[in-house]
């Protein structure tokens, strides 16, 4: 029990921890950026009353009088209405609704290609790991090296391969832009033939870390005396290599998806970029492109939210899986 | 009842591996497969290109009215779509890359070390707080952290070094832990808890008794930080974000982004240099393989195994 | 030795080979048989060969051993004849545990951490008892653990929750729980400590004479083989260099390794110091 609250409490000050860089860094920097933000406001034709210019100040900072500590609470009063600010580049829209309409892809691509990813990548490096010097050993050197290429060069490459060499797939894109985005079979179809190659380029990229520590693991693993005894008993193979095996070698796979999680969040940024995926990475791109401060900070948040929420349930999830982390905390 | 032969025959010794023993260290040196060849001389060959072609090539700066032209005429690469030697540009690419990855990757590792090793060595209340500070900023994802401050700050002062220690700072933390849970064991050890007893001062047996067995680790994790910051640093460049006064293979893939390469075909401008990287970064994983069965002997047992085996079939 | 001398294994000149850079035979031309029923006691100092022997007899070496020459045959309870050595992937797993089960050194680990003590048994009866239903299946464990001594409540537990002598006490459980006719015990209890060493011991021989199976006892230990087996083969860089008689090892040893042995442990009784002391003094092993 005390495990899971230790989870779940180290979550919160992680939390808070980003919350707070995300209020200290714009103070941190050289200018002023809400003069820049305004400036930037009024090119496109909006206009700032004096709330606006205050919602900005506790977000970016400001040269007022007002002690720091304070400014930081109204910011945190702020955050819990969900208010995150105007998107200067999307004006007048609000932050979090230009994130709220973003986000869906990005969790879609990214989540799905993120399990694909872990699935394969352990069940291949479980199979490797069991049966050295088969065919599968081409495996190992074959993704480790092509997790050492960077993402974008391959969706590059995946993008000349199959939809300018091959033309199987669409080049760029969420969806087939004369679609109307809604829930029926047509959009839902089109949805998932744009995002193929995005998610193709993060599981091919990425499947390769998790097949090599699996590997790893299963080679330590095997050579444990419980799995000696497996044999010894007499147990089916898949029996041995599933229940006493994989499933403790798996166990540092779990404990380290924070690690991966990130890289494949970093990964998703650049291809969205590359594909023009209208995920929330590209909203962050955008913003920075357009000196949007609101909408950057906000989307950090809302990326550092699902980072650190996916992390907790692994991390819960391991709780489950290893009893030995239950009893004695 | 038994079918012993005799009992007290002269019982000849098993054979015994003749040779000198290896010396202490260089046990500690990974065995020469082809996969650490083939390591080697990638990484030496990309180095060898980014110190010395610089030296031997035309002016990447130079402009031309000929246009973005396929390999040939003069130009080994070909030509950009303002004219500019694709080859020489590659040249000094892979030097500005080399760099950044070299610094952000000595920071990366000096920090890391720092807050891994000694916080597990001290123990107690600093190891906590060091800990949850390294679990904290390995957490909190790093692209888009090192996007928001690359935002903040103008591009005039995107400079290298800003760069490389925004890079550094934000991708220390995997490696502590790692240094963390070896330094952890490492310290539980009998010759460690001899060392500290008999009054050697901290640093002494930090330095004397626990840095020599984490050498194989810290060059395993010195060779990720290389890899992990010429990756991110090549992605931060294609966005855009990069350090806006020096050239990299980032920023080469940046201009042919944006000179439309992928849609004009111009495979000579992006090709190259997603190539290099991709080749270094082989290089170095193959190089971090075989670190790895340095520091888990099992895996080298595997592979040799495995050899055996695949030997074996042929045979049969 | 026991009245019904029917054999139960016959190992005929058993090598096996350690395949690395420069091969080694950690098996030398090995031959002994075991009687049902029978306690066999097998000595030797570490690095002699008997633990690469024990998992050789059940197929269990691994890579870079192998087994270069010799036969090692099963004579079964109702008749048949099993050449161990020639049995294919499925007829040996349903060799094994059913008639030859194990017990290894150090069960701390021989556990999988992550499953409960009860899907562990379920396990073996699952695959090699697959009519048994649930409730058979329960009630054979409940009852299997409380014939070494550990309450039934205790399958719902997991390994790290148990005492070093209680994973032991269940090894042993598991090991009797398809009432196999022959165990292969490897250094039992060389970690625990001697009363719970001694309690185990007594369960161990109590079993056996309650249900007639035949042991293959290994350890370094040659004054506990001296308690508990009926006849003993001490082994010495792989080879058997003399196996009697319990009583006659003890005092008639024909081989000088065995008297050797013999008089490295100290005695309870003679003068204090006398054992090393005595050594220095005669400059050699009391021979």
């Amino acid at each position: 029990m005390t495990y899971f609250l230790r989870k779940i409490g180290f979550y919160l000050v992680a939390f808070w921890a980003a919350v707070t860089l995300n209020f200290l860094i714009p103070r941190l920097m050289p200018g002023n950026p809400v003069d820049t933000l305004l400036a930037k406001l009024q090119q496109r034709g909006g206009s700032a009353g004096p709330e606006v210019r205050r919602a900005f100040e506790l977000l970016l900072g400001a040269n007022t009088a007002e002690p720091l500590w304070r400014q930081y609470i109204s910011y945190l009063g702020n955050l819990a209405k969900g208010d995150l600010g105007i998107s200067v580049s999307v004006y007048p829209a609000r932050v979090s609704d230009v994130i709220a309409q973003a986000l869906p892809w990005t969790i879609v691509l990214v989540g799905l290609a993120t399990i694909m990813s872990f699935v394969l990548g352990v069940g291949f490096g479980a199979l490797v790991g069991w049966k050295p010097g088969s065919w599968l050993d081409v495996f190992v050197p074959a993704t480790t090296l092509l997790a050492a290429v960077p993402y974008f060069w391959l969706a590059l490459l995946f993008v000349l391969l199959f939809a300018s060499f091959l033309g199987w797939l669409p080049v760029q894109g969420g969806y087939d832009v004369t679609l109307n985005p809604s829930w029926n079979g047509d959009f839902i179809q089109s949805a998932i033939r744009y995002g193929t190659l995005p998610a193709l380029t993060i599981v091919v990229s990425s499947i390769g870390g998790w097949l090599l520590g699996m590997r790893n693991m299963m080679v330590s693993t095997l050579s444990e005396d419980y799995v000696l005894t497996a044999h010894a008993k007499g147990l089916r193979k898949a029996r041995i290599l599933t229940q006493y095996a994989a499933r403790n070698a798996v166990l540092p796979s779990v404990a380290g998806f924070a690690i991966s999680l990130g890289f494949v969040v970093s990964g998703s940024i650049v291809t969205e970029q590359v594909f023009s995926y209208p995920g929330i990475g590209s909203k962050l791109l955008m913003a920075v492109e357009n000196s949007d401060y609101a909408l950057m900070q906000g989307v950090f948040l809302v990326i550092t939210l699902a980072v650190l929420g996916a992390n907790l349930i692994v991390d819960l999830l391991y709780g489950l899986i290893d009893p030995r982390t239950r009893s004695g905390g | 009842m038994t079918n012993i032969t005799t009992v007290t025959q002269q019982v000849p010794a098993s054979p015994v591996p003749t040779g000198r023993r290896k010396a202490g260290w260089r046990l500690m040196l990974p065995s020469a497969t082809p996969q650490l060849m083939t390591g080697l001389v990638l990484v030496t060959a990309v180095t060898a290109f980014g110190v010395v072609a610089p030296y031997f090539v035309q002016d990447p700066n130079a402009i031309n009215s000929i246009g973005m032209t396929p390999p040939g005429g003069g130009h080994i690469l070909g030509t950009t779509q303002t004219g500019q030697d694709v080859f020489a540009q590659l040249a000094y690419a892979t030097r500005g890359s080399l760099q950044i990855g070299l610094i952000v990757g000595v920071l990366a590792t000096v920090l890391s070390a720092f807050f891994g090793i000694l916080g597990a060595y001290l123990g107690g209340l600093a190891d906590e707080a060091f800990s949850l500070f390294s679990n904290v900023m390995l957490v909190i994802p790093g692209l888009p952290l090192v996007i928001v401050i690359s935002g903040f700050v103008p591009r005039e002062s995107r400079g290298l070094w800003t760069i490389a220690l925004v890079l550094a700072i934000t991708g220390w933390a995997a490696s502590a832990r790692v240094l963390r849970a070896q330094t952890l064991s490492i310290r539980n050890r009998d010759y460690v808890a001899a060392a500290r007893i008999s009054g050697e001062r901290v640093w002494r047996v930090i330095g004397v008794e626990i840095l020599p067995n984490l050498l194989p680790v810290l060059a395993s994790q010195f060779v990720f930080a290389v890899i992990s910051a010429i990756l991110s640093e090549a992605g931060l460049s294609f966005l855009g974000l990069g350090a806006s006064n020096s050239s990299t293979l980032g920023t080469m893939l940046f201009y042919a982004q944006n000179g439309f390469a992928l849609q004009l075909n111009a495979w000579w401008w992006f090709l190259p240099p997603g190539l290099i990287i991709a080749l270094f970064g082989c290089g170095l994983a193959l190089i971090n393989f075989s670190i790895d069965e340095v520091i888990n002997p099992r895996l080298r047992n595997a592979r040799v195994h495995a050899r055996t085996m695949r030997a074996r079939r042929r045979e049969a | 030795m026991r009245p019904t001398a029917q054999r139960r294994l016959t190992v005929e000149g058993l090598c096996v080979d350690y395949e690395v850079a420069n091969p080694v035979r950690a098996v030398r031309d090995v031959s002994f048989t075991l009687a049902a029923g029978e306690i066999f006691g097998l000595a030797g100092e570490s690095g002699c060969g008997k633990t690469t022997l024990a998992y050789a007899i059940n197929r269990l070496h691994r890579p870079p051993a192998r087994i270069t020459g010799g036969s090692v045959t099963f004579h079964d309870v109702d008749g048949g004849t099993i050449d161990l050595l020639g049995l294919h992937d499925r007829e040996l797993r349903a060799f094994r545990w059913s008639k030859l089960s194990m017990v290894f050194q150090g069960a701390m680990n021989s556990l999988n951490p992550v499953l409960s003590i009860r899907t562990q048994l379920d396990d073996v009866l699952r695959t090699h008892r697959p009519q048994l239903g649930r409730a058979e299946r329960r009630r054979l464990s409940a009852e299997v653990l409380e014939r070494v001594g550990v309450d039934p409540s205790r399958l719902r537990a997991y390994p790290h929750e148990l005492s070093g002598g209680m994973r032991q006490r269940v090894m042993i459980a598991m090991a009797l729980l398809l009432e196999p006719q022959m165990m292969i015990m490897d250094e039992p209890t060389t970690a625990l400590d001697v009363v719970v060493q001694r309690d185990i011991l007594r369960e161990i021989m109590r079993l056996r004479d309650e249900l007639n199976f035949a042991v293959i006892f290994i350890t370094h230990d040659l004054p506990l083989l001296l308690e508990i087996s009926d006849r003993i083969a001490i082994m010495r860089e792989g080879e058997i260099v003399e196996l009697a008689p319990t009583v006659e090892l003890r005092t008639a040893p024909r081989h000088e390794y065995t008297r050797k042995l013999l008089a490295s442990f100290p005695s309870l009784t003679g003068d204090r110091g006398g054992f090393i002391r005595a050594d220095a003094v005669a400059g050699e092993a009391t021979l």
